[in-house]
C-alpha cells in the first residue's frame, strides 16, 4: 500500500504536508520517524511550536549580533531556515490564525518576505508542512487555510495501519522517485477523471485537485511508470480526495440519491457529470475514494458529545489577564519594561540612536566613550504594546423542540439575526446549539461569518422532544473551548425548560429534569456568564429554578419579539442597548 | 523570486481580470479588493498583474519613484533636486509591493535609519513599505487578518496619497500615492468598512463550477510547477499582447468620451440600488472609461458600464451585514432595471 508518507517524502514541496490528527504516542512518534527516514538525510526537520513568535518565524533583528557588531544583524526566522526542508507544527489546532496564515503564505509563494524591524529580507522558504493536530471536539482544528494546503489528512486509524507499511518503501526507492517525477505524464484524461471525481464528493477547492494530481505524478514515479495511471488516480483520490469529501458519492446504483447536502452549498453546481459519458476512469477513482470514506460520514456533524467532561482546571483562565505580555502585537510605546511588559529592543536602540554622539561625549573617559556603541538611557527604553482580543462570544442554546411551539422557534431566530447585526459592529463571535428530539447539535461553530450564521440559521428544523440537559451541556462544551481560546462566552438558553429527554437519550421527565439540573450545575461552576429566556406561553418556576442552578439572569418573555429578546441579550451582557 | 505564473494563462475569472486591468489603465480608479474561496487564484492574478505592468519614467535618484512630468506631486528631495537644475530620469518597473502578513510598523511607515543612526550618528529616515509603493501598487494577501493599527494606518494614507511620519525624532513627508490590492476570504473575518470604502472595485470569486473549467485550471497549474520557465515563456506573447494593451488603453483614455445619458442612467443606477455620496457614481464612471480605453472603443457605451456595475458598487450598497452574497444580487437587478434585461 502507498502511505501518504511516502508521497510526501518524493514532494514535499508540490504536496504541500500532511496534516496528522492524532493525540501523541507511539504510532505518531513512528509516522515521524518513517517519514525522517524517507527524507533525504540532510533534510532540515524542524519542530515549530503553536505559540512560536512572529519574530521567531519570520525572522527579524538578531540582538546579541546587533549590540556586538554595532550595526543591525538580521537573523533568519524558522520558516527560512527550514528551507528545503520539513517543519512539523505541535499542536496545530491551538496555532493563531495568523500564525498559520504565515506559513500558508509561505507555502504559497515558495518565500518569506519579511518586512520587520528595519528589515526587508526575502529569502527562500521551499517547505512541506507536518502539522499535528491533536484536537478532539470538531471545532477545535487547524486553520482552513493551513489545512488548504495540505495535500493529506490522516487520522490515528490511518497512523497504525501505516505504522504496519512502514517498511515498504525504502530511502533508496524515495530517492529514485524523485529524480524520475518531473518526467512523469500525468495525462488529460486522468485529471479529467480527478477532476469530477471532487466534484462527485462536493469538493470545491482547486487546490485538492492540484494535490490529486502532484500525488498522482509521485506515485506513478514511486512505481517506476512514465505516465500516471488508473492506479495512481486512485491513490491520490483516496489520499487527497477522500478526507476532504463533503458528501458521500452516490453508489453507481443509485445516482440520483444523496445530492441534498452539497446543492445546499454550491446552487450553482449541476451534477459535474451532466453531458459526458462517465468513463470507467472514473469509477474507478470514485471507488477508491468511496473506499477510504470513514463511515458515518454525514453522521459526523450531527453528533452530539453529550457526557464529554472535561475539568475545569483543564481550563486557561489565567493567560487573559496578562495582556502586558500576551497577543497580537500592537505596536509601540515609551515606557519601563516593568510588570512583565517586554522591552522593544529595536525601538529602545532607535530612541537611544541619535543621541549617540552626544551622550558619548558627556561619558567621563575619552576611552570609554569611543568604545561605546550606544549609550541607551531609561528614557529611551520602548516596550512592545500587546492588544489581547477577548472577543466575547455568544453562544445560542436554542430549544428546537416540539414544546416550543414552532412561532417561538421563528422568535428565537429573530433575535438571533438581530443580534448578529450587533456582533458585526463589534466582531464579537456567535454560535449556535439547537437542542431537539435525542440530543443537541452544534449548528454553528464559533464564527464571525455572518453569511455562514445566516445561512446556518435559516434552515433550522424544529419538533420533537426536549433534550434540555444534552442542550446546556453542548453549548457548556462549546463555551469552555471559546473560553481556553481567550475570548469570554456569554450562553443565551432560549427554552420553556420542560426537559423530557435525558442526557443518555431516554425519554422520562423526572430524570430530565434531573440532568438538567446536574449540568446547569455545571455550566455555574466553570463561572459562565449565562442568560435564560424562557419561552414558555406561562412563565414558571421551573424554569426559574433552573437559571438559579445556572447562575443565569432569567428573563421571561412570555410575548417575546425579537426586537425585546435582543435587548435583554445585550443588556445581560453589561452592553446597554 | 520564483516565476509568477503569466496573466494571460489564468483561466476564467474574468471579472477580477477586468477589475485588475481597469486599475491598471486608470490609477484613479481607486483600489481592488478580491475575496473569494480559498484556492481560486486570488492571489495568483495580483503576483502575475506585477509581471505585466509597462515600465515608467522616474527620477533617478528618488526613493519614491517621483513623477519627473508631475511637479505637483514631487517630494521636498525632488523639488529641490529641480531647483538645482535639472532632474535625470530612468525607466522603472513599477512597484507591486507585497504588505505580507506581520510586517511591523516602521517598515510600513519608514523609520529611524538605524544603521546610520549607530555607525555614523547620521539622522536619517529609512523610507518603508508605503513610499515603496508610490505609483505603483501596494498588495495585501489576507487583508481581513491584518492587524488593527496598520489598517488605520493604511486607511489614512490611502485617502490623503501622503504619508506623513512623525516619530523618532524625524518629521517627514513623502507622497504615497498607490492603488491597494487586497484579497482574502470571507469566511476568515470580514472587512471594516473604512477600509472596504478605500477599495474602488470589489469582486468576487469562486471555483469555476464547470469540469471543463476545472480541468483546464489544474492542467496549466500543473504544466507551471514542472517547469515554470517554459510555461513562462510560452505565453509570453500573450503577456505581452495585454501590456500593449494597457499602454494603448492608457493613451487613448482621455479622449474617451463618457455621453450624457451614459452619466445620467449612472446616476439613476446608484439612485436605485441608495448608494451613500457620490462615490460609487464617480467610480463606476471611470472604471467603465477604462474598460471603454481597454476595449479600443472611443465612447463609453451601456455594456462597459454594465460590466463593471457590480465591482463598482457592490461593497457600496447599504449594508444589512446579513446579506453579504445578496449584494451582487441586488445590483443586478438594479442594472437589469435601469438599462434593460
Amino acid at each position: 500500500m502507498i502511505t501518504a508518507t511516502a508521497l510526501f517524502a518524493i514532494d514535499p514541496l508540490g504536496l504541500g504536508g500532511i496534516a496528522v490528527r492524532s493525540p501523541p504516542g507511539i504510532e505518531r512518534d513512528q509516522f515521524l520517524a518513517s517519514l525522517r527516514s524517507l527524507l533525504p538525510q540532510q533534510t532540515p526537520m524542524q519542530r515549530v511550536p503553536a505559540h512560536v513568535s512572529d519574530e521567531r518565524l519570520l525572522g527579524g533583528l538578531d540582538l546579541a549580533a546587533t549590540l556586538k557588531s554595532g550595526q543591525p544583524v538580521a537573523a533568519r526566522g524558522l520558516l527560512a531556515e527550514a528551507d528545503r526542508g520539513v517543519i512539523v507544527l505541535s499542536m496545530a489546532e491551538r496555532m493563531q490564525p495568523t500564525t498559520a496564515a504565515f506559513i500558508a503564505s509561505a507555502l504559497d509563494c515558495r518565500e518569506v518576505v519579511v518586512e520587520r524591524d528595519g528589515f526587508a529580507m526575502r529569502s527562500p522558504a521551499r517547505l512541506g508542512v507536518v502539522a499535528l493536530d491533536e484536537g478532539l471536539a470538531d471545532d477545535e482544528q487547524p486553520s482552513a487555510a493551513l489545512l488548504d494546503r495540505l495535500a493529506f489528512r490522516i487520522d490515528a486509524s490511518v497512523l497504525r495501519s501505516a505504522a504496519e507499511n512502514a517498511t515498504n518503501y525504502s530511502a533508496r526507492d524515495i530517492a529514485a522517485a524523485r529524480e524520475r517525477l518531473s518526467s512523469v505524464v500525468v495525462g488529460t484524461a486522468l485529471i479529467e477523471s480527478l477532476c469530477s471525481a471532487a466534484g462527485a464528493l462536493g469538493i470545491d477547492s482547486l487546490r485538492a485537485l492540484i494535490f490529486a494530481v502532484q500525488a498522482a505524478r509521485a506515485s506513478a514515479a514511486l512505481a517506476s511508470r512514465e505516465e500516471a495511471s488508473e492506479l495512481d488516480a486512485a491513490v491520490a483520490a483516496q489520499l487527497v480526495l477522500a478526507p476532504r469529501a463533503l458528501v458521500v458519492p452516490p453508489a453507481p446504483e443509485q445516482q440520483q440519491t444523496q445530492n441534498t447536502e452539497s446543492g445546499q452549498d454550491r446552487p450553482d453546481a449541476k451534477d459535474p457529470e451532466q453531458g459526458r459519458n462517465v468513463s470507467e476512469h472514473d469509477d474507478i477513482v470514485l471507488a477508491a475514494a468511496r473506499a477510504a470514506l470513514p463511515a458515518g460520514l454525514l453522521d459526523r456533524s450531527n453528533e452530539s458529545q453529550p457526557g464529554r467532561v472535561k475539568s475545569a482546571a483543564a481550563g486557561r483562565f489565567g493567560v487573559q489577564r496578562r495582556c502586558v505580555q500576551f497577543g497580537r502585537p500592537a505596536g509601540v510605546r515609551r515606557g519601563k519594561p516593568a510588570k512583565g511588559a517586554r522591552l522593544n529592543i529595536l525601538a529602545t536602540l532607535r530612541a537611544a540612536a541619535p543621541f549617540r554622539r552626544l551622550r558619548a561625549n558627556a561619558t567621563d573617559s575619552p576611552a570609554a566613550a569611543s568604545r561605546v556603541v550606544v549609550s541607551v538611557r531609561r528614557e529611551d527604553f520602548h516596550v512592545t504594546r500587546y492588544k489581547h482580543r477577548s472577543p466575547t462570544a455568544t453562544i445560542f442554546v436554542l430549544d428546537a423542540s416540539g414544546s416550543s411551539a414552532l412561532h417561538r422557534l421563528a422568535e428565537a431566530k429573530g433575535a438571533v439575526e438581530l443580534l448578529l447585526a450587533d456582533c458585526y459592529v463589534r466582531r464579537d463571535q456567535v454560535a449556535v446549539v439547537a437542542f431537539r428530539n435525542k440530543g443537541a447539535e452544534v449548528l454553528l461553530a464559533p464564527t464571525r461569518s455572518l453569511v455562514r450564521a445566516r445561512r446556518e440559521l435559516s434552515d433550522l428544523p424544529g419538533g420533537g422532544g426536549t433534550p434540555l440537559a444534552a442542550g446546556i451541556e453542548a453549548g457548556r462544551v462549546l463555551a469552555e473551548a471559546l473560553a481556553r481560546r481567550g475570548a469570554t462566552p456569554t450562553m443565551v438558553l432560549l427554552t420553556d425548560a420542560r426537559a423530557n429527554v435525558a442526557l443518555d437519550g431516554r425519554g422520562g421527565r423526572e430524570q430530565a429534569h434531573s440532568d438538567a439540573v446536574s449540568v446547569a450545575r455545571r455550566v455555574r461552576a466553570a463561572a459562565i456568564r449565562s442568560l435564560l429566556i424562557d419561552t414558555s406561553p406561562r412563565p414558571g418556576a421551573t424554569a426559574q429554578t433552573l437559571a438559579g442552578e445556572l447562575g443565569a439572569r432569567y428573563v421571561p418573555l412570555p410575548h417575546a419579539d425579537a426586537a425585546s429578546l435582543a435587548n435583554a441579550v445585550r443588556l445581560s451582557s453589561g452592553r446597554g442597548p | 523570486m520564483p516565476t509568477p505564473f503569466p496573466f494571460s494563462a489564468i483561466v476564467a475569472q474574468e471579472e477580477m481580470k477586468l477589475a485588475l486591468l481597469a486599475a491598471a489603465v486608470d490609477r484613479t480608479v481607486g483600489g481592488v479588493l478580491v475575496f473569494g474561496d480559498r484556492g481560486t487564484g486570488k492571489s495568483t492574478a495580483v503576483r502575475a498583474l506585477a509581471g505585466l505592468l509597462p515600465p515608467m519614467q522616474v527620477v533617478a535618484a528618488c526613493s519614491y519613484n517621483c513623477d519627473p512630468d508631475e511637479s505637483d506631486t514631487w517630494c521636498e528631495a525632488c523639488r529641490a533636486r529641480s531647483a538645482n537644475g535639472g532632474l535625470k530620469t530612468r525607466r522603472a518597473p513599477v512597484p507591486v509591493v507585497d504588505l505580507p502578513l506581520g510586517a511591523t510598523e516602521d517598515r510600513v511607515v519608514g523609520a529611524l535609519d538605524l544603521e546610520r543612526a549607530l555607525t555614523q550618528g547620521i539622522k536619517a529616515f529609512e523610507p518603508g513599505l508605503l513610499a515603496k509603493a508610490n505609483r505603483g501598487f501596494l498588495y495585501i494577501d489576507e487583508v481581513n487578518l491584518l492587524e488593527d493599527h496598520l489598517v488605520d494606518l493604511l486607511i489614512d494614507v490611502a485617502a490623503s496619497g501622503e504619508n506623513l511620519v512623525e516619530r523618532e525624532g524625524l518629521s517627514v513627508r513623502h507622497p504615497a500615492r498607490f492603488v491597494i490590492v487586497g484579497s482574502g476570504n470571507p469566511e476568515e473575518g470580514e472587512l471594516r468598512p473604512q477600509l472596504l470604502d478605500r477599495f474602488g472595485l470589489s469582486v468576487e470569486e469562486r471555483t469555476p463550477a464547470d469540469l471543463a473549467g476545472r480541468v483546464e485550471v489544474v492542467r496549466r497549474r500543473d504544466e507551471f510547477e514542472r517547469d515554470s520557465a517554459a510555461f513562462a515563456e510560452k505565453w509570453k506573447q500573450k503577456d505581452a499582447q495585454i501590456r500593449r494593451r494597457i499602454v494603448a488603453a492608457r493613451g487613448l483614455l482621455p479622449d474617451v468620451k463618457v455621453p450624457d445619458e451614459i452619466l445620467e442612467s449612472v446616476a439613476r443606477l446608484c439612485m436605485t440600488l441608495g448608494t451613500d455620496g457620490l462615490r460609487g457614481e464617480l467610480t463606476l464612471i471611470r472604471a467603465a472609461r477604462a474598460c471603454a480605453s481597454y476595449a479600443g472603443a472611443k465612447q463609453v457605451s451601456d455594456a462597459h458600464v454594465r460590466s463593471m456595475a457590480a465591482p463598482a458598487l457592490r461593497h457600496r450598497l447599504r449594508r444589512n451585514p446579513l446579506d453579504e452574497t445578496a449584494s451582487t444580487l441586488r445590483v443586478q437587478r438594479a442594472v437589469d432595471e435601469v438599462y434593460g434585461a
